[in-house]
């Protein structure tokens, strides 16, 4: 049986909680962001002035949130990407504390 | 079920006890865990006491549990712990356990000191053993290099064989610690002047040392000299060095049938060393098995010879006489317990438990279970309520989480807080099994059911104050309507940002639930959420207050002094409703009756209650701020001031003048009534013959006294109230502190990588969430959620309960063998 290798029993679990908050947390700015939320006006990537290249078009602020909306729902995958990795150090270390003891 | 408005009504109670049932009925009252015994022999020295001697057995029985205990955990074997308790073993059981013990410790002891002696033994084989071996390779080397002869040889020809034959080498062989080594070898040099020649070999292998156990380096040496004055110098150092010296051949036939022995020494004592392991492992697992259920039962018995020590014995030494303390609702259960505990010991006499009569103040017991017991605590650590005095507790567990709450509204920060303690009562069954010896997690675990409440109200509050995370969400639309003829597409354009005019906006009617969210993207937002949140808290903080006063009702009514209620609380409750009860009527009208188009006109709540008190009302003030809310404010309020400034001497001088009238007119005639205003009446009581020191006089009436201890009382009150009132606005401090902090850290971090254009945006914000993810748990919810934690307290501990509770009382502390204490001769 190969122990794991990576983190131990605490640090495993510290990691599979945070990666499930952001997994939560980050699809849920992500959808906020698909549905234009005005509560997140202040955290889209608009550059100064570059609006007003735009003529203030709603359209490129709808354009501007769906980036972020992308940007939330990648990071969102990595983070599912890194519970399950967590998640299986967690079980590999549960199983190697069971058979020690 | 007792409830927990009120401590429990106690009576002291005197206990008959048969000599020979006394064991069985004190084991049976300390599995109940009910009953306060009280120490009727003060005076006695702990070692002049009837059981000192089995005290002093279970003492010794500990000693050796311990022992056995410490050995092991030294072997690493696990103890067998069933969680069962075990009763109380009668006393014949205590000899069988004493010799079992002694069996125990005595094998023990001789197994150790076998092994010591068979481990020094070894060591100093495998030393030699080692030596033996390294020397060895020295010899060798000396003999078979044959570039270091050839140099010799071709330097300095004859007259090394001469020195060889006239003087012959000698060399001692050792072994010593690894460290010591440079010190070692730098003080040969010196004493011997360099004559020396010191070889040395590292041992691979760390040796054990047979005392300690510990596992050590050590390093094999030898040394060559010349002569034998340099013999005994270096024999000598080595000697104060602690380096061990071993015997070593001088022919290498002699030294291989030496290597030979020792090797089959070693191996001899290797099986003799197994054996003995082994023995000493058995009797160590089948120690291990019983333990924890002998270190019950001693502790067990130890307690009950503890308690039966504080009991008196009878004239004719045939029975004990315990006095105790119990709750009355439970005195049934005493008396089953009193009896079982007869039927155990098979005594023909029963037990006779029998109410007293005293005037001396009994403990305070609150029941509790495990969701009050923090609550409790908390109210506790102020101070134990005086008996039979209104009980805080029930109060706070609804007041305490949401004041905490106000300061740390946030939906984020509670979903977390509330998730971590949901967490820990769901599985409390489980992690209390798992018995986590750490002192924070005890904090917590102990407080789950609080921080599960706190977080609950904390998410509340976040709704209210809109803030998840700092940011808000807008669920029912923003009320706020900019209608299309005022914020007309061309008017908008070329601005990022706009003021926008409540009168012209549409306004829909207040949004449904807290602060509308429009309110996040405003400049404005911390003034509106400021004045929002000061008058919330003023309210909440009188509201509160006034409860307080409100209960010192209920003691008054309760203690039957009703003096206190006409010199007390009515004139406490008209200071405090007469300014600030006035101020929230004040609150609540500006609040409803001014719109957005008159609110520019508005007056000032502070500056108007600053004018109340100095009477100065201006008539023809341009600024708005000053008005008055309506007409006939300026009688109205000065009538208030008028009649909270009477309140104080009516506070101060009423009752100490009152009392005295009494006393001196009349004092055969109102000595009843004296009394009954001051709660005490006289009864009958029945002394028995060991408390004569309760016989204390009623004091006689000091009007001096009573004048100032009633001065010192009405100044509390009434500087109290305003400063108090004014401390009730930590509560908008702290949370407009928290707001800020969690406002600036997603600014900071967050939301400088959601603003990134790009892909690489989304790959950034994996590691900055976890920071942030980091920095919120630390910074926000525990750092901030303690902070808040404090001055709830605070305000619970100071501004609450000193409206009402003085805490004066002391804890019921049952005899229970659930929390055994360490019972010893020492303890006093």
């Amino acid at each position: 049986m190969v122990s794991c290798p990576v983190c131990g029993p605490k640090c495993s679990i510290c990691c599979t909680v945070i990666s499930l908050w952001g997994i939560i947390m980050l699809t849920l700015m992500g959808v906020f962001y698909q549905i234009h939320s005005p509560g997140l006006f202040e955290d889209i990537p608009l550059a100064e002035g570059d609006w007003e290249h735009h003529n203030y078009t709603i359209s490129y602020i709808h354009e501007k949130y769906e980036q972020a909306a992308v940007n939330c729902f990648i990071a969102a995958g990595i983070y599912v990407f890194f519970f399950f990795f967590s998640f299986y150090q967690q079980c590999l270390n549960s199983r190697s504390n069971y058979e020690t003891n | 079920m007792g409830s927990l408005l009120r401590s429990e009504e106690m009576t002291l109670c005197q206990l008959f006890l048969q000599s020979e049932a006394a064991y069985a009925c004190v084991s049976e009252l300390g599995e109940l865990g009910l009953v306060q015994f009280r120490d009727l022999n003060p005076n006695v020295n702990a070692f002049q006491r009837k059981f000192v001697n089995e005290v002093r057995r279970c003492d010794e029985m500990e000693r050796k549990l311990r022992f056995l205990e410490k050995e092991i955990k030294k072997d690493g074997i696990p103890m067998l712990d069933t969680g069962d308790n075990p009763d109380a073993p009668v006393p014949r059981e205590m000899i069988d356990l004493e010799a079992t013990f002694e069996k125990l410790e005595s094998e023990m002891k001789e197994v150790n000191a076998n092994s010591e002696a068979l481990k020094r033994n070894f060591l100093e084989l495998t030393e030699l053993k080692h030596i033996l071996r390294k020397t060895q390779t020295f010899f060798d080397e000396a003999i078979h290099d044959p570039t270091l002869t050839d140099e010799a040889v071709g330097l300095l020809g004859e007259e090394i064989q001469r020195a060889g034959q006239a003087l012959k080498l000698g060399f001692v062989a050792g072994v010593i610690l690894r460290e010591k080594i440079p010190a070692f070898e730098r003080m040969l040099w010196r004493v011997c002047r360099g004559n020396v020649f010191l070889r040395q070999a590292e041992i691979e292998t760390p040796l054990e040392d047979p005392i300690t156990g510990d596992q050590v380096r050590k390093t094999v040496f030898i040394i060559f000299f010349q002569g034998d004055q340099l013999k005994s110098r270096v024999k000598k150092i080595c000697e104060g060095f602690r380096a061990t010296l071993y015997p070593c051949p001088e022919t290498p036939s002699d030294r291989r049938e030496m290597a030979i022995g020792v090797m089959t020494r070693i191996e001899d004592l290797n099986t003799v060393l197994g054996q003995t392991q082994d023995h000493r492992h058995r009797v160590l697992v089948a120690a291990a098995k019983n333990i924890k259920v002998w270190f019950i039962k001693v502790h067990k018995i130890k307690a009950i010879y503890h308690t039966l020590n504080m009991f008196n014995l009878d004239v004719t030494q045939k029975c004990l006489i315990a006095e105790c303390w119990c709750p009355v609702t439970d005195l049934d259960r005493i008396q089953q317990a009193l009896r079982r505990g007869n039927e155990r010991s098979g005594s023909s006499v029963p037990s006779i438990l029998n109410r007293m009569h005293t005037k001396e103040e009994p403990p305070t017991y609150n029941r509790t279970n495990k969701f009050t017991e923090v609550f409790q605590s908390m109210v506790d650590s102020y101070g134990v309520a005086t008996y039979r005095e209104i009980n805080p507790a029930p109060y706070t567990i609804i007041s305490f989480p949401f004041l905490f709450a106000m300061m740390f509204g946030d939906t984020g920060h509670g979903t977390i807080m509330f998730l971590f303690a949901l967490y820990m009562v769901i599985r409390e069954k489980a992690l209390q099994a798992r018995k986590i010896e750490n002192e924070i997690w005890d904090i917590f675990f102990n407080g789950r059911y609080i921080i599960l409440l706190m977080g609950a109200f904390s998410i509340y509050t976040g709704l209210i104050y809109n803030d998840i995370f700092s940011r808000g969400v807008n669920i029912f639309g923003s009320s706020w309507n900019p209608n299309n003829k005022t914020y007309s597409e061309h008017v908008l354009e070329g601005w990022t940002t706009i003021k926008v005019e409540p009168n012209e906006t549409c306004f829909k009617g207040p949004y449904p639930l807290g602060l509308d969210p429009i309110w996040q993207h405003s400049e404005n937002k911390i003034t509106v959420t400021n004045s929002f949140k000061m008058k919330v808290s003023v309210i909440f903080g009188v509201t509160q207050m006034l409860f307080g006063v409100a209960l010192s009702l209920l003691n008054h009514r309760y203690f039957r002094k009703p003096l206190n209620i006409f010199c007390e609380f009515i004139p406490q409750l008209i200071f405090m409703c007469s300014i600030f009860g006035y101020l929230i009527i004040l609150i609540f009208v500006k609040w409803t009756h001014f719109t957005s188009k008159d609110s520019s006109s508005a007056p000032n709540l502070l500056i108007g209650l600053i004018n109340m008190f100095l009477m100065t009302y201006p008539e023809n003030d341009k600024n708005p701020s000053v008005h008055t809310f309506y007409p006939g404010q300026k009688g109205f309020q000065i009538f208030l001031v008028v009649l909270a400034v009477l309140c104080v001497p009516w506070m101060l001088l009423v009752k100490p003048l009152l009392l005295r009238h009494w006393i001196r007119h009349g004092q055969q005639r109102h000595a009843g009534t004296y009394y009954l205003l001051n709660g005490e009446v006289p009864e009958v009581v029945h002394h028995s013959d060991n408390d004569t020191e309760e016989e204390d006089e009623e004091e006689p009436f000091d009007f001096g006294e009573t004048l100032i201890h009633q001065g010192i009382h009405t100044i509390e009150y009434c500087l109290g109230c305003i400063s108090h009132t004014a401390s009730y606005l930590r509560l908008w401090a702290l949370s407009l502190a928290h707001a800020q902090l969690s406002e600036v850290l997603w600014g900071m971090v967050m939301s400088t990588v959601l603003r990134m254009d790009g892909l690489y945006g989304a790959f950034l914000l994996v590691p900055v969430f976890t920071v942030w993810a980091f920095l919120t748990l630390i910074i926000l919810v525990v750092m901030e959620g303690l902070s808040a934690f404090l001055h709830a307290l605070r305000l619970h501990w100071v501004e609450f309960q000193s409206k009402f509770y003085t805490g004066q009382g002391y804890k019921f502390m049952p005899f229970s063998f659930d929390n055994l204490m360490d019972y010893s001769l020492e303890e006093k």
